[in-house]
């Protein structure tokens, strides 16, 4: 266990420092010097190379790096060139929406997805389970902005069953915030429920062949009894894994779902960051984001520990 | 217990492949699509920024198959151009992933001393999301068509890497490989010879994948005003410029839209088809 | 060490002319062509064949437990209660089985390895047996529990109750698919290879516990097997499946000593003749000893199935056997069953 644990976050460790000279070189790649970008145009060449020279920007790149990684262990990923604030309080301040419209939307996902490709994979093959499975193709094909965009039209202009657009005044309650947040969480949710159905029926169906299986419908128990109790639970694992790796779309759908939605979140942040060519910010989005990812797969690993009695590390 | 074998299991890939309704139709849709982005000129009297002040935001009809949009330009002529730049897209990250993909994942499986650094490389850009990572790589390059390309190309690189790693491991470890090896036959010549013969049908099959994931990238960048100039077509671009009308002129967005989703769709069943067909495995268990 | 005396009480299990069916979408297979067995209460009987001959397919069948393409197309399997309720088992709704399975069938599988739900306890999935059939609360299932896992020879058991599948070697469990088999007594246990996955020296403990078994609580048991060594040791009466027919049922001396079909007879002929004095010497030969092999069962030839690989084969075998009656008990599906006998003695 604690020597699994030890391997585990080495690699985690070593994925992160990868992440990071991934990102600190497109930050090199990027056009443009960052002294002028954060001084304006309307600096002189004087001052640009007094904070280049401040900024360290003078020196060899590998002592950069070092530098950058020693800011990083500090806590500190930089200043926003437009919002002249650290950039980790621009982030933290646009969190919220984000974090509500991902898990959200995982949570519709999973309750469409999980009960739908559990039941097609039951009855394989018939009406229901063609039907599932056809949807969940075009779920996956349909861009979802698009997806975003009807919504919008239908049950927010026409029908007036939700905010069409914002994240409501500045002190607009919890509730206003969640009820803005309903459209595009349908939007990114049903993308994201595409995957989760196909895998969670793939994933039944190969359980429910397992000889186990054969084994508790010969004890005379009931069928309800077979697939919840020895079937879904076994499924749950590979489906557990789809939903971390899942993590890296979700982030990926927020970051447009949010610019359908005018949401200002961190994905809408993002894509501004870029149109503003603000590369602190970037490459601290890019940073915080990957690190996430790595340390949403290493909790679902943990969570194998709980449901899996064969898992030993 | 006894299972029978189906007479599949003696036709070629092919035959599998046009056995099957739904992928011989997806085929079709496809064939369809590259005509139309191949002829274009050919196929519409119109210009596809031939601006008509007096034609502005007409619905559907017999003159304008897919109406026009706020310049007065027709609809269906800006479909079929823009279907030329998301099928060339499409097609260059498809391509260009294969290419790098092949390189990196017989590198990794080969070599054994890379694998480590390459793998944990994929694996660290596996933990960004694509869009995020191509909007970054497009944001550190500029944005341009072929920039697009690359960026997108570098995002699903690790998909046909992981999956040339893995067979190349396999091949690796088969006897006629070792055989080769041992009668002194040089590595480029094996694994030209016995490991890329290997590992086309997994690439065709994922290379298809990412043609469709490309597609659809590239609307959602298109759709950010990242990567594409706006004024070249394309379906993301169309349906970008045309939300504003979506209340007065849903045609704006709807067309495009469409033809996204037949595109993506084709391309995931033609997939899904084609694993079938190439993987025997599958094949054998009906 | 068996006798055949004439069956007294009238059978547990009374097959006849079972077929069962995979049906597709563009074809449809076989598996189980005319079946027709007797079982005695309190004995064993043992169902031969080489892999692909029906066997397994036939008990599944009797189960209810047919993959969801099987179906069974004709016959009839008719289980006898104790009390002489009678039940058909080819005709019977889930909701009936379900209420037999337990408490008057159950069934042990091949693969030990693989037959426990990973994720539970074997505690847990007696226990659930248990709780589903008989009114009992949870500790005094665990009391019940505990007890079968002593009968079947669990060491430590209070320990090992609490133990997941993965914990345990494929020898402890299949004492526990047993264990699980048996805590709510069944009157019929069907055996579909039980000891074919584990190696000789458990294969030899588990055939004893199971006959001790049966002495202590007086089941019948349907063993299925492809190997005669194992016949040897725990059948009374035997029955010999070819091509998804039953080609001969017989006791078991009367089988051993004068076969009265030619592919029972091959089968023992591979067999080193010391074995049916040393039968641990028999287990290790492996069935598939006459030249050829089983037909694929979509391309059957007319007639008796076992005519292309049979030394008697003549042109009246082109035409449809019956089963024949060669002795007490002993049927055959070879019109030649005579000159077959003959040939076996000289």
């Amino acid at each position: 266990m604690v020597s699994y644990l030890r391997t585990r976050l080495l690699g985690m460790v070593l994925t992160v420092l990868i992440v990071l000279v991934f990102v600190f070189f497109i930050a090199r790649l990027a056009p443009g010097d960052p002294a002028e970008l954060l001084l304006g145009p309307d600096a002189s060449a004087a001052d640009a190379e007094a904070l280049r020279e401040r900024m360290g920007l003078n020196l060899p790149v590998p002592v950069q790096f070092l530098s950058f990684l020693g800011q990083l262990l500090r806590g500190d990923l930089g200043t926003s060139i437009f919002y002249r604030q650290p950039v980790l309080e621009v982030m933290a301040a646009r969190a919220e929406p984000t974090i509500l419209l991902t898990l959200m939307s995982l949570a519709i996902a999973v309750t469409i997805a999980l009960p739908i490709g559990i039941y097609g994979a039951y009855r394989r093959g018939g009406a229901f389970d063609q039907g599932a499975v056809a949807v969940a193709m075009l779920a996956a094909a349909l861009p979802n902005f698009w997806v975003g965009l009807l919504l919008q039209k239908y049950l927010g202009t026409d029908l007036g069953w939700f905010p069409v657009s914002g994240y409501g005044n500045p002190d607009a309650s919890i509730w206003e915030r969640v009820q803005h947040l309903v459209l595009p969480s349908i939007a990114l949710g049903f993308a994201q429920s595409a995957i989760i159905l196909r895998f969670s029926r793939a994933s039944m169906l190969d359980v429910l062949g397992d000889d186990y299986i054969r084994t508790a419908r010969s004890k005379g128990i009931s069928e309800r009894r077979v697939v919840l109790r020895h079937a879904l639970r076994n499924a749950l694992i590979p489906i557990v894994t789809v939903i971390g790796l899942s993590f890296a779309l979700l982030i990926s759908g927020a970051v447009i779902t949010e610019r359908v939605f005018n949401l200002p979140g961190v994905g809408s942040l993002i894509v501004g960051a870029v149109l503003r060519r603000d590369y602190p910010l970037i490459q601290a989005a890019l940073i915080v984001v990957a690190a996430l990812y790595i340390l949403v797969n290493f909790l679902i690993d943990m969570i194998y520990l709980a449901i899996d009695p064969r898992v030993k590390y | 217990m006894s299972a029978v074998t189906a007479s599949a299991t003696h036709a070629g890939p092919l035959r599998v492949l046009l056995q099957n309704r739904v992928v011989t139709l997806s085929i079709v849709v496809l064939g369809i699509f590259a005509i139309a982005a191949i002829f274009a000129p050919y196929l519409t009297p119109y210009q596809p920024n031939g601006l008509s002040m007096r034609e502005r935001l007409l619905p559907p009809s017999s003159e304008h198959w897919a109406g026009t949009d706020e310049l007065g330009r027709d609809i269906f002529t800006r479909l079929i151009y823009a279907g030329r730049v998301s099928l060339a897209v499409g097609l260059g990250v498809a391509a260009l992933a294969s290419v790098f993909g092949v390189v990196l994942g017989i590198l990794a499986g080969f070599f054994s001393r890379l694998d480590p650094a390459i793998s944990r490389l994929l694996d660290a850009m596996m933990a960004f999301p694509d869009v995020l990572l191509a909007i970054a790589l497009l944001a550190a390059f500029g944005g341009s068509l072929l920039n697009l390309i690359i960026a997108l190309a570098i995002v699903f690189t690790p998909r046909i890497a992981r999956v040339v790693r893995a067979s190349s491991l396999v091949v690796r470890e088969l006897t006629y490989v070792e055989a080769a090896r041992a009668l002194g036959v040089s590595t480029p010549r094996i694994l030209f010879h016995h490991v890329f013969r290997n590992i086309t049908s997994p690439i065709i099959v994922q290379a298809t994948f990412i043609f469709a994931a490309a597609m659809l990238s590239e609307a959602g960048l298109s759709f950010l005003g990242i990567g594409i100039d706006p004024s070249m077509p394309t379906w993301g671009v169309m349906i970008s410029a045309g939300r504003q009308y979506i209340d007065t002129a849903g045609w704006l967005i709807l067309f495009p839209g469409l033809a996204i989703t037949i595109c993506v769709v084709a391309l995931q069943l033609t997939g899904d088809g084609l694993r079938d067909a190439l993987d025997p495995r599958i094949r054998k268990s009906i | 060490m068996h006798t055949s005396s004439p069956p007294l009480a009238p059978p547990t299990l009374e097959v006849t002319a079972l077929q069962t069916s995979f049906i597709y979408k563009r074809f449809s297979v076989k598996a189980v062509r005319d079946v027709s067995l007797r079982l005695e209460r309190g004995k064993t009987l043992a169902l031969v064949g080489e892999s692909g001959s029906g066997k397994s397919v036939a008990a599944l069948s009797l189960m209810g437990l047919l993959p969801p393409a099987g179906r069974i197309v004709g016959g009839q399997a008719v289980y006898r209660q104790a009390d002489g309720t009678t039940h058909d088992l080819a005709r019977l709704q889930r909701r009936q089985m379900r209420r037999l399975s337990g408490p008057d069938l159950a069934m042990i599988f091949q693969e030990p390895m693989t037959s426990l739900n990973p994720l539970l306890t074997v505690g847990d999935q007696i226990v659930e047996m248990l709780l589903t059939h008989e009114r009992l609360s949870r500790e005094a299932a665990r009391k019940r529990t505990l007890d079968i896992l002593r009968l079947v020879e669990i060491p430590a058991a209070e320990r090992r109750i609490d133990d997941y599948p993965h914990q345990m070697s494929g020898g402890m469990r299949q004492r526990i698919v047993i264990a699980m088999a048996l805590v709510c007594n069944p009157a019929l246990l069907i055996a579909d290879e039980p000891t074919t996955a584990l190696d000789v020296t458990i294969q030899a403990q588990i055939l004893d516990l199971m006959r001790r078994l049966q002495a202590e609580l007086g089941m019948s048991i349907l063993f299925i097997t492809h190997d005669l060594g194992v016949v040897a040791e725990i059948a009374h009466q035997v029955a010999v499946m070819y091509a998804g027919e039953v080609v001969e049922q017989a006791e078991v001396g009367q089988l051993f000593s004068s076969p009265a079909h030619p592919y029972t007879q091959g089968l023992l002929s591979s067999i080193p003749h010391a074995m049916r004095k040393n039968p641990e010497e028999g287990r290790r030969a492996r069935l598939n000893p006459i030249p050829g092999s089983v037909p694929p069962i979509h391309a059957l030839p007319e007639g008796c199935t076992f005519r292309p690989r049979c030394p008697h084969s003549e042109q009246r075998c082109t035409l449809p056997v019956t089963l024949e009656t060669a002795g007490p008990g002993h049927r055959t599906r070879c019109w030649k069953w005579e000159a077959v006998q003959w040939s076996t003695r000289h």
